[in-house]
């Protein structure tokens, strides 16, 4: 037995950080248990190469909340660099794509492909912004408890409701009408330009196991769009010297504010007496006691992993089997010897500084997903490419380059085989090959590789099926659904045990919200 | 002879036109009664008796080898999903009856246990051998096997060749048995007990007969008397334990099973229903029919459908079962009455149809237990 | 010249049109309703196209018919009878079947066969479908409030909604927010693990949309079998004696006797529109009729930019109608049959030929269906509901000959390359082609077939995209956003102008739910 703590926070990922900065900053003692030996989870910055500072899990940040970088004074300790433009989009034939910051420019640049589609983009663009302005209030509310009486709940969604109706009736309506719908349904409405359309769907199904054809898809891609400024399209959002620098940030600010960070310490279980969360068991055999705990892992790996089966009742048991995961992305990072040259765009130049995406047509992304449903590797995947030594010096040594990949689709249970040395490098070998189908000096710039597949991350880092965001973004486990339906209000259903990850609301990416929202909770639980 | 569906099976409701002879082989001699429809589980694994202690309400860990519980099980709000019979067959090993299927529950309370649930429903035939002369006919039957076997204790044997579990349960209220064997067994044990029964006045007996000697024991059936927790359509409809007079068989003692923190609370508050046996008043009913010029008339068999009990003018509940009982002569009712009216020795009233015109008889709260007879429990050694 | 005056006009003789007339005739109106084509009933007809074999040419199925139309008409008065459809037949290409009988015990065993767990769970399944159809019931028969509106009227709509589900209590609740935003596979998913059972299942969740049962927006559809469950006692699920053209008969014979004039072989040109109002009609051969209600049972693209002329219309309204999705994704198969099908995995005659027949073995096998069709191509293995009604009515067939109504997804409207003869016969072919492998006698057996593709639905019955639905049923076009925001009480901008086809609040299938509810906002709440 050891020292008494007010709370626990399992995890160390940004999400578990921000949960632990905000409560010691409220007064508590808290205590920060990471299993790995750098903190971080899928936010982290390791040197798998030697020499290279490579963001092996999420590499973009999307969205961390400006709120949480000013009540946590955050500001200065590390330095974000939004890429102009966010997004370029290469194509074997005719002319590429480029989405700048500037949607003038951008819908310039659309004009070489349709002048409908460049009409049509700026309000196409003011939607968006419309809808992930409206995303992002929901982002930092609680959830309500719809069927509850509670006077907060109430105030809440009217809150909610109010800002919806600040819109405009018509664009409220019109945010509404688009929620539920298909990226290919919007997308057929706004635009005919293959290459726009297989970008856009590309960003609408990032993580998801659907294609830009299955309902509910905008939603995803507008949040991706929640917190980026107005009028960008796919942001790229990088941190100088890798995103593992925020979450050291973050970890340093704990510190400060006087919470313990422990890593190497893997939890193998959580105590639980007469029906509450009492403290961890470590790997070790050591056990810790404490007020309450919070998991910032993912929900099925907490309640299932971490607890004893029968403290969960059946009923709420089979909710959290139903959480769908089901990761479809893997992730290449390659150390290059050079830069990539576009055969549709030659030369260096700001094209590779954001995001690359190859998804030159949103049937290829559908036909993409395609092989995911029957348990296969897509036969022309989807890529997203980022080159951040391109802005970034210091991640790669003197003269050579890093490009992380994120690839989609994998399934996480190949039908056929399983995710062995063979198959890992068969992914490899296909994203480099489709990459070098657009960019022909590609294949010979590789001096070395890593391949994570679905399977790897969840052993990596702990992501369930390898899901990026802790569980499916769908509109099924969003909101007062998530992560479970009767425990969205980041309270697990064991009393004393709280969820703190992207598992609970407002869900994935590395955003802080999660987290801050569960301190709150927390300290007016208290 | 005529049928009725039991569990996707067609079961006899009397193997005469009449169950009367049926009903008076289980009070009287024997019944024997095809009771495989059930649902039968072997649960079996380390954790076994952690899974079952789990699930049910009774104390499993006092469940000793070869011993029968008889227990209801709850969902998580407390409310009674289903009961049965429960069998420590060995260290690790169960046998659960039900009387819906329990399969998915079961497994689903498994998740991270070493434990293994098979579905035996078809792989275990089952006869009730029910009546004061059923320990003589076991006798001559399996050899004196079952002699000394103690009220829900299971013991083995064979019976005409046929490998057999007996266990000293039913669901008469009297003297009794159950019979298991697998199905290709199943048609010799029903030979040899019927040859070896015929001098003890045993016949086969059916589903009516059953139901009126299970209304004269107080014992509670599924779909007529409660609504089974997760088949209820509305939550009025679901009952607790404490609601069905199975409050002996919660044992919130026990550190944690399904349902206990509800059921918790709900004996702190007390339960706002009971379940009690109603007596109708003979006085009365002479009185309502004498009014048309009648007898009373007596229904001929145990009735199922709810008929509103009354205090004075307010309804305070409803009868789910009734019958006439031929051997205590008295016109008997389970029924569901809200706490304050429960008391036993209460007067309230029940409705019952005259010449098609609704009346109000007068009835008695008195203990659902209408008839108890020593030997049920009492072995010829004298252990219970 | 006017060649007449009346009350109200009904553009459009299906069922909804008819519904909407014999309420409104049963009000007192002098009603006139106006069909182009020889026959009523739109998509819900009965017709001899091959001598002595009656083909239920479009819609087969009497799937939600609302009992109050039944009741209110007076129906089966009027010739309307409902027969049982007793079970779900699913052939599996290893031979062996899975069937949903009507018996519950019955069912329960055969389910029992493929997996113990999930003939416990499909009770349970039940009961929830059951609690969930009583939540969503009242919704089904209520004007939608429109979202756009801030009048107090609008509002307490928006409000007693808003109480009507908060009243469910958590687990209902969350549940039906599952339904309503889930893959019908992955809501199925979560209960059963027989896969033909999960497959057939969730194929009533992608009827009449273009969507694969992957995909989210499916599952909600889930329920509406078991909304014709509540109605029980109605027994409003199953097949009309005659067909569903029955249907239609049985509600023009109501309004007829209400006084409602029915006139087929007429078609409408045009809606007279003066200073904003509709005034009347203009038929294709001139003659115009006067009255100051016109209604339109046509689909909404027809309601609103064919039958009106745009400048009578706002621009978001003729904006939202344009983008309206109305993508036919089904087709039609009626075959006249010298004998019973013979499935090898349950040979004989049996039971199962009076129920439906479904060609749904697999999520994977739908889902491959949908991936052709999502790049332009018909299913070459598609899914397929059949029903043989000469089995359930015997007079829809000379004694001993059958015919067989096969609804077939996917076959897009939008085929690469159009669609012509050659590539409807194709189609055809893969329909025969894919039962024989279950059913090998029926090649042989055929002695008619008629092939209907979305281009026949549309060329034929008017369908716009041969869409049977009169607009797909995903969720940003349901109720107050169907068939667009504003305009879902069954009203238009042009006063007096009014829809009541399924291309409004609730839509799909033979329900007549729209017909009732637009006579309903006509008379201004009161039937």
């Amino acid at each position: 037995m050891s020292a008494h703590f007010d709370t626990i926070v399992i995890g160390g990922g940004h999400n578990g950080l921000v949960t632990a900065a905000y409560l010691a900053k409220g007064g508590q003692r808290v205590l920060v248990l990471e299993g790995r030996d750098v903190v971080g989870g899928a936010a982290a910055t390791e040197e798998i190469f030697p020499g290279y500072r490579v963001d092996t899990g999420a590499h973009r940040i999307g969205g961390f909340s400006k709120r949480i970088v000013s009540d946590l004074g955050l500001a200065g300790r590390f330095e974000l660099l939004p890429a102009d433009p966010p997004t370029f989009a290469p194509v074997e034939e005719g002319p590429p794509l480029t989405l700048w910051a500037d949607p003038v420019r951008t819908a310039e640049e659309i004009r070489t492909h349709s002048t409908a589609d460049a009409d049509a983009w700026p309000a196409f663009v003011k939607l968006v912004s419309d809808a992930a302005g409206f995303l992002e209030s929901a982002w930092h509310a609680t959830p309500p408890d719809i069927t509850g009486t509670d006077v907060r709940d109430l105030w809440s969604s009217a809150s909610l409701g109010h800002r919806l109706r600040r819109l405009g009736k018509r664009q409220m309506v019109e945010v509404m009408r688009i929620l539920p719908m298909s990226m290919y349904e919007l997308l057929e409405e706004w635009f005919e330009s293959d290459v726009l359309r297989g970008t856009l769907a590309a960003s609408a199904v990032q993580g998801l196991c659907q294609g830009p054809m299955g309902g509910g898809t905008v939603y995803l891609f507008l949040h991706h769009h929640v917190g980026a400024p107005s009028g960008v399209i796919r942001p790229t959002v990088r941190v100088r010297g890798g995103v593992g620098r925020l979450s050291e940030a973050l970890a340093t600010r704990c510190r400060e504010l006087g919470a313990e960070v422990r890593t190497g310490a893997v939890v193998d279980r959580v105590v639980v007496e007469d029906g509450s969360a009492r403290g961890v068991v470590l790997a070790d055999g050591s056990e810790i006691r404490a007020t309450r705990i919070a998991s910032s892992l993912d929900p099925q790996t907490t309640l299932f992993g971490l607890l004893d089966p029968a403290y969960l009742d059946p009923a709420v048991a089979r909710k959290v089997e139903n959480i769908r995961y089901r990761g479809v992305t893997a992730k290449v990072h390659f150390a290059l010897s050079g830069l990539p040259d576009f055969a549709c765009r030659t030369g260096s130049g700001p094209h590779l500084e954001g995001a690359i995406s190859i998804g030159p047509s949103l049937e290829y992304v559908e036909r993409a997903y395609d092989a995911v449903k029957y348990g296969a590797v897509s036969a022309e995947p989807c890529l997203e490419l980022s080159i951040p030594s391109l802005v970034d010096p210091d991640v790669a040594p003197e003269g050579r380059h890093l490009a992380s990949v994120v690839m989609q689709y994998a399934p996480y249970a190949l039908r056929e085989g399983a995710w062995d040395e063979a198959a890992r490098k068969a992914l490899g070998d296909l994203v480099a090959r489709t990459i070098t189908r657009y960019a022909p000096n590609f294949e010979s710039l590789i001096v070395d590789r890593m391949v994570l597949t679905p399977a790897d991350l969840e052993s990596r880092f702990g992501l369930t099926e390898g899901n990026v965001y802790h569980g499916e973004m769908t509109l099924d486990q969003l909101l007062f659904m998530r992560p479970i339906p009767g425990a969205s209000r980041y309270r697990a259903p064991i009393e004393g045990l709280w969820l703190c990850g992207s598992g609970a609301h407002p869900g994935g990416g590395v955003t802080g919200v999660p987290g801050a929202n569960a301190a709150r909770e927390m300290l007016r639980g208290r | 002879m005529n049928w009725r569906r039991w569990s996707g099976y067609a079961a006899a409701s009397s193997y005469e036109l009449h169950h009367d002879r049926e009903y008076w082989a289980i009070r009287n001699s024997a019944g024997l009664l095809d009771v495989s429809p059930l649902f039968k589980y072997r649960i079996e694994g380390p954790d076994a008796e952690r899974l079952m202690d789990r699930i049910v309400t009774r104390d499993v860990t006092k469940c000793r080898l070869h011993q029968v519980q008889y227990t209801p099980w709850c969902d998580d709000d407390g409310k009674v999903m289903d009961d049965g019979t429960l069998t420590r067959l060995s260290s690790d090993t169960f046998r659960l009856t039900s009387a819906l299927p329990n399969l998915r529950w079961l497994e689903d309370n498994a998740r991270g246990m070493d434990v293994s649930v098979a579905d035996v429903s078809d792989d275990i035939a089952a006869l009730a051998l029910q009546g004061p002369k059923s320990r003589a006919i076991l006798h001559a039957a399996a050899g004196g096997a079952a002699d000394d076997l103690r009220f829900f204790h299971m013991t083995e044997g064979q019976i005409g060749g046929a490998p057999v579990q007996i266990s000293r349960t039913g669901y008469t209220g009297d003297l009794g048995y159950e019979i298991w064997t697998t199905p290709e067994h199943a048609l010799t044990l029903w030979d040899t007990l019927t040859e070896v029964g015929a001098a003890h006045r045993m016949t086969p007996a059916g589903m009516l007969a059953l139901d009126i000697a299970r209304v004269e024991a107080g014992l509670i059936l599924i779909d007529v008397d409660y609504v089974p927790a997760h088949q209820a359509v509305i939550e009025d409809r679901k009952s607790s334990p404490f609601e069905l007079g199975l409050g002996w068989a919660v044992k919130l003692d026990k550190p944690s099973f399904v349902g206990r923190e509800a059921l918790l609370a709900e004996k702190a508050r007390g339960a706002e229903w009971e379940f009690v046996g109603l007596e109708v008043s003979w006085d009365s009913m002479e009185t309502l029919y004498g009014t048309v010029g009648l007898p009373p008339q007596l229904p001929s068999e145990g009735w199922r459908t709810s008929r509103p009990v009354y205090a004075g003018s307010r309804q305070v509940g409803y009868a789910t079962s009734g019958c006439w009982s031929p051997i205590l002569k008295k016109y008997i009712a389970l029924a569901h009455l809200q706490t304050p009216h429960s008391r036993l020795g209460n007067d309230l009233s029940i409705e019952i149809t005259v010449e098609h015109q609704r009346k109000k008889a007068a009835a008695k709260v008195v203990s659902a237990q209408f008839f108890n007879p020593e030997r049920k429990r009492s072995t010829p050694g004298g252990a219970t | 010249m006017s060649a007449g005056r009346y009350d109200a006009i009904v553009v459009g003789g299906g069922h909804n049109g008819l519904v909407a007339a014999a309420y409104l005739a049963r009000a007192g109106k002098r009603v006139i309703v106006f069909e182009r084509r020889h026959v009523l009933g739109g998509a819900a007809v009965t017709e001899e196209i091959h001598p002595g074999f009656k083909y239920t040419v479009c819609s087969y199925v009497v799937s939600l018919l609302r009992p109050e139309i039944i009741r209110e008409l007076e129906l089966p008065r009027h010739g309307l009878e409902i027969l049982p459809l007793e079970s779900t037949f699913t052939p599996l290409p290893d031979d062996d079947y899975l069937v949903r009988w009507a018996d519950h015990d019955q069912t329960r065993r055969e389910l029992y066969r493929h997996s113990a767990r999930d003939a416990e769970a499909y009770d349970e399944f039940g009961r929830l479908m059951y609690q969930l159809a009583v939540a969503v019931k009242p919704i089904l028969a209520m004007i939608p409030p429109d979202p756009t509106s801030m009048s107090p009227k609008d509002l307490m709509g928006f409000l007693r909604l808003g109480k009507h589900f908060r009243g469910l209590g958590h687990e209902q609740f969350h549940a039906l927010h599952k339904l309503m935003t889930m893959s019908s596979a992955d809501y199925l998913d979560e209960w059963f693990e027989t896969e033909s059972l999960k497959a057939t299942m969730s194929a009533s969740g992608i009827i009449g949309t273009f969507l694969g049962p992957r995909s989210p927006g499916t599952a909600y559809v889930l329920l509406h079998h078991y909304m014709g469950e509540i109605d029980g006692a109605m027994r409003a699920w199953g097949f009309a004696k005659g067909g569903t053209g029955a249907v239609s008969e049985s509600i023009a014979s109501a309004a007829r006797e209400h006084g409602a004039e029915i006139r087929t072989e007429a078609p409408v040109a045009q809606v007279v529109v003066k200073g904003g109002r509709a005034i009347g009609v203009a038929l294709e051969n001139g003659d115009e009729y006067e009255a100051p209600v016109v209604v339109s049972g046509l689909d909404p693209k027809l309601t609103f930019l064919k039958l009106v002329e745009e400048r009578h219309l706002p621009s978001d309204l003729v904006r939202d109608i344009r983008r309206f999705r109305i993508r036919g994704s089904s087709g039609k198969v009626n075959l006249s049959l010298s004998e019973l099908p013979d499935f090898t995995s349950l040979p004989g005659v049996g039971p199962l030929h009076q129920g439906a027949i479904s060609v749904s073995p697999s999520f994977d096998y739908l889902e491959r269906a949908y991936d052709e069709a999502k790049y332009g191509d018909f299913s070459s293995r598609p899914y397929m509901d059949c029903i043989i009604p000469s089995m359930i009515d015997p007079d829809m067939a000379p004694p001993g000959k059958h015919v067989m109504s096969i609804f077939v997804q996917y076959a897009p409207s939008d085929l690469e390359g159009g669609w012509d003869d050659r590539k409807r016969e194709a189609f055809g072919d893969a329909v025969i082609d894919t039962l024989a492998e279950y059913a090998p006698n029926l090649p042989g057996a055929i002695l008619h077939r008629q092939v209907l593709t979305p281009w026949d639905i549309e060329r034929t019955m008017g369908l716009t995209g041969g869409n049977i639905f009169h607009g797909e049923l995903s969720l940003q076009q349901l109720f107050c956003m169907r068939p667009a925001a504003g305009w879902a009480d069954f009203t238009t901008p042009i006063r007096g102008y009014f829809q009541a086809g399924s291309g409004t609040h609730p839509g799909g299938g033979v329900t007549g739910a729209s017909g009732r509810l637009a006579a309903m906002k006509i008379l201004g709440g009161r039937l």
